[in-house]
């Protein structure tokens, strides 16, 4: 059904008249233009889709907009405030926990929403959080070291 | 299925009935199965570099940046023969109107064998550079030092001038001959570990791959594809979707295809397609397991790679003879980026944004798609997505060029996963036969090696065994032998040398523990190669290797390998459960001697990378197919390395600074099969001869004893 959804997208209230069973992902890319969100699987298989709604990582592939009218939404494009990376965008950058950068946008926000949760995560709960989003390029090590370089620092940030 | 046969139906049935051809003519833009030593790369530095009025420059090369980091290591290259700074040096890549010709960036050349080409340029351009600034501040060339791009006369204070000056921003018309590349005691740029130059696009999101480009007005394409290789399109009505508002339905020959401005929406018009399509079911041929049987069959003639003494010599020597069939499966690229392409016709010029690792070929490939001539296409390669060769074949790019032609609009395809699995170049399935000898003192005496359709590459081996033949029948490389495969293949990272490293290093394990010997004194006591001595001790060493027979129940493995130059020595440990057949590999120690190390932190990537996605093919990764039919389709069944998976890992970068910088992304993948079958020897000892090591084949194995 064709119908104006609003919420809250980066911080910023975002309107679009569409049809409301239109995936999120295809909203944001193609309705927002915000490209950072990506296609992967189209299952909700490999988490290259993911965003946050509310406190929680979701994969936009599988997520109607209607879903999300009234909710935040936080996009890779959002997470650095005023030109500053995010701490856990500061360390994937230090730790090159990366390669092709195609994953990397969910790696980061399924990270993000790890952290919500758990200010210091172990190293098995970061493995187990992280489990079902695939990286072909093997940036899994580096990855990990990258969120437990995060949860440090925003450890001590608080402090 | 021949695809003789296939050509003849298509012949017989005349119009309205459209042929899927099993197996693509692709070969010819892939990577080649040898890789020619020198390639035609233009002679003048210009094509490679300009510096800019403000000082910047910009590096012009045609690889890509797939995620191998080669946007930064050849900027390293071209700033340290430039001497400017590193941060100076923007890269465009891949890009086929401005970029110098490239055949693909694949086989871990873009360091071994461009690297010397763009160090070359570097390095004139630098003399040429020199010679002007002399002339511009009266002062011989010899006395003048250069410095991030300004050249300066230290015996005259204030007598500087930059390069931007020099060039006031036009092209460089100086020549100069043989000029000397730096040597590696002065480099100061290479051999360090920058920040990455697709860092920060990459953690921002900002970074554009091809179905990102985004020109307004852009038509989605969909595209109906057969439900097998070899089926046939018998009858199709497009009336339905012709009627979804917006949406626009195009048949031109083979390609069937409905294009809205939504991808959703065409997706859903696609879907009304389909079920009014139907299709022929191609003749019963082959699936997973009838495969390998039908491979020694159908396999072209042998060749011979390699020989030496004579095998009749080494049998009459051998005391013990051991002879042994490794098999394994066809394996997808599954890179995370499907293939996508974005095109756009202007005043008669094509433009194709495509995520490809073959930007030039695709180029001849489009112009030969469209009737046009090559000048009139220009091909675009943003980041990629990942390649692993699977992107040396780029359909999609052809694809959306045709119909952006037909329709006069930017068209995007992107493939869906389970056309990605579909029209994916797989690792081919294959067979290595090895039938190897032991004299009385333990000593290899014999081997004879046969590979069936895996390519020769690296199949030769490198122990010292007097009486030894090599022979490869049939390669990796596309439809080179009709109706051998039922669907495309290609290469896969480190074509060829994945099957052959899995067959010989598990061989030479055996011979070992049939003589009682530790896996690693025994490679030792058949190697003179110095290079992989040392990469074997070294492996050893950080690894903590205690030499024992196999198998001691500690679950320990070795397996060494070389690649196009690059020589690898890993070793790791498994725990495995023998009621589940579940194996854990629990650490990983890989040791490389590359060369020249152009960055060390990108080395030990493309190690960490190679180790995690050898994994893969080594424990799970397997395209069960029947009949043309690829049962892979999406994540669910086709099982990638996670997280969970990962070992710990320790890389080993081996100095080596006399022989030039050698290819890294591939070689450690290699070992990766060898390495865990032997582990899992040691531990259960069950040995597994088929790759992917899955529980009911470790289960197997196990009750085999």
């Amino acid at each position: 059904m064709q119908r104006t959804i609003s919420f809250t997208l980066n911080g910023k209230p975002a309107r679009v008249t569409v049809d409301d069973e239109r995936m999120l992902l295809w909203v944001l890319r193609y309705d927002l233009g915000l490209t950072g969100t990506k296609f992967g699987c189209g299952a909700g298989l490999c988490g290259a889709c993911t965003v946050i709604v509310g406190q929680e990582a979701v994969r936009s592939c599988s997520t109607p907009v209607k879903d999300v009218a009234g909710k935040q939404v936080l996009t890779i494009e959002g997470l650095s405030q005023q030109g500053r990376l995010h701490p856990i965008q500061e360390a994937f950058l230090k730790h090159h926990a990366f390669q092709c950068g195609y994953c990397t946008s969910g790696m980061i926000l399924n990270a993000y929403a790890l952290l919500l949760k758990t200010a210091r995560p172990s190293r098995a709960e970061i493995i187990r959080h992280m489990d079902d989003h695939l990286c072909r390029c093997g940036s899994h090590v580096r990855i990990v070291e990258a969120i437990q370089e995060a949860a440090g620092a925003r450890q001590g940030g608080a402090r | 299925m021949k695809r003789d046969d296939l050509s003849r139906r298509d012949l017989l049935a005349g119009s309205g009935l459209f042929v899927f051809f099993p197996v693509e003519p692709l070969a010819a833009f892939q990577e080649p199965a040898r890789l020619p030593s020198r390639q035609g790369y233009p002679t003048d530095f210009n094509a490679y570099l300009r510096i800019g009025a403000d000082g910047r420059v910009t590096c012009l090369v045609g690889k890509v940046e797939l995620g191998q980091g080669a946007k930064t290591s050849l900027a390293q290259l071209l700033a340290e023969e430039l001497d400017v700074a590193l941060e100076a040096v923007d890269m465009v890549m891949g890009d086929t109107d401005v970029c110098p010709w490239d055949m693909g960036t694949f086989g871990s050349l873009s360091i071994r064998q461009f690297g010397p080409v763009l160090r070359g340029a570097g390095a004139e351009a630098r003399a040429v550079l020199l010679q002007l600034a002399a002339e511009h501040l009266q002062a011989p060339a010899g006395r003048l030092q250069v410095k991030a791009g300004v050249v300066s006369d230290p015996s005259a204070q204030g007598k500087r001038v930059t390069y931007a000056q020099l060039v006031q921003g036009k092209r460089i018309e100086r020549r100069l001959e043989k000029v000397p590349v730096k040597p590696v005691s002065a480099f100061t740029v290479v051999g360090r570990s920058p920040r990455r130059k697709d860092a920060l696009e990459k953690v921002t999101g900002r970074a554009r791959y091809a179905g990102d480009m985004g020109l307004p007005g852009t038509l989605h394409a969909r595209i109906l594809r057969p439900p097998a290789h070899g089926a046939t399109l018998k009858d199709v009505d497009t009336s339905a979707a012709e009627k979804v508002p917006g949406a626009r339905v195009v048949r031109d020959g083979d390609l069937i295809a409905v294009l809205h401005e939504r991808p959703d929406l065409a997706d859903r018009a696609l879907e009304l397609i389909k079920v009014k399509a139907q299709f022929v079911a191609p003749q019963p041929t082959v699936d997973d397991k009838t495969i390998f049987d039908h491979l020694l069959k159908a396999a072209p003639p042998g060749r011979v790679v390699a020989e030496s003494g004579s095998l009749p010599e080494g049998e009459k020597l051998a005391a013990t003879i051991v002879e042994e069939t490794y098999l394994n499966s066809y394996v997808a690229h599954a890179p995370m980026e499907t293939h996508s392409a974005v095109a756009m016709i202007e005043d008669g010029k094509v433009t194709v944004w495509a995520g490809t690792q073959t930007p030039f070929p695709v180029k001849q490939q489009v112009a030969q798609a469209l009737g046009l001539a090559p000048e009139k296409v220009r091909v675009v390669t943003p980041y990629v997505g990942g390649g692993f060769g699977g992107k040396s074949a780029s359909r999609q790019a052809i694809e959306a060029a045709r119909l952006a032609k037909i329709t006069g609009k930017p068209v995007q395809v992107v493939f869906d996963r389970s056309e990605e699995f579909f029209y994916d170049t797989f690792r081919p399935a294959a067979v290595v036969k090895i039938r190897a000898g032991l004299t009385g003192a333990g000593k290899m005496i014999l081997w004879d090696y046969a590979v069936y359709c895996a390519g020769d590459r690296e199949a030769k081996q490198f122990y010292d065994i007097p009486h030894q033949r090599t022979l490869s029948a049939g390669g990796w490389s596309g439809g080179s032998t009709p109706g051998l495969h039922p669907f495309a293949v290609g290469p896969w990272r480190a074509p060829s040398v994945n099957t052959n490293t899995f067959a010989r290093e598990s061989h030479i394990d055996i011979l070992a523990t049939k003589v009682g010997a530790d896996p690693v004194e025994f490679r030792l006591s058949h190697l003179t190669d110095k290079r992989m001595r040392r990469v074997l001790e070294a492996a050893a060493k950080q690894f903590g290797w205690k030499p024992a027979r196999t198998p001691s129940g500690r679950g320990v493995g070795v397996a060494c390998a070389i690649y196009l130059g690059t020589y690898v020595a890993t070793m790791a440990e498994v725990a495995v459960a023998k009621s589940t057949g579940r194996v854990e590999v629990k650490r990983v120690v890989c040791a490389q001697d590359e060369g020249v190390i152009v960055n060390p932190d990108g080395s030990r990537q493309q190690i960490e990378g190679s180790i995690t996605m050898g994994l893969g093919y080594a424990l799970t990764e397997e395209v069960r197919f029947k009949d043309g039919e690829v049962l892979e389709r999406n994540f669910d069944t086709y099982e990638l390395p996670r997280f969970s998976w990962l070992p710990k890992i320790e890389t080993v970068l081996v100095e080596n600074p006399e022989v030039p910088a050698q290819g890294c992304g591939e070689p450690p993948i290699v070992t990766m099969g060898a390495v865990v079958a032997n582990a899992i020897y040691d531990a259960v000892g069950a040995r597994l001869l088929q790759l992917p090591m899955t529980p009911a084949r470790i289960q197997e194995a196990v009750k085999r004893g």
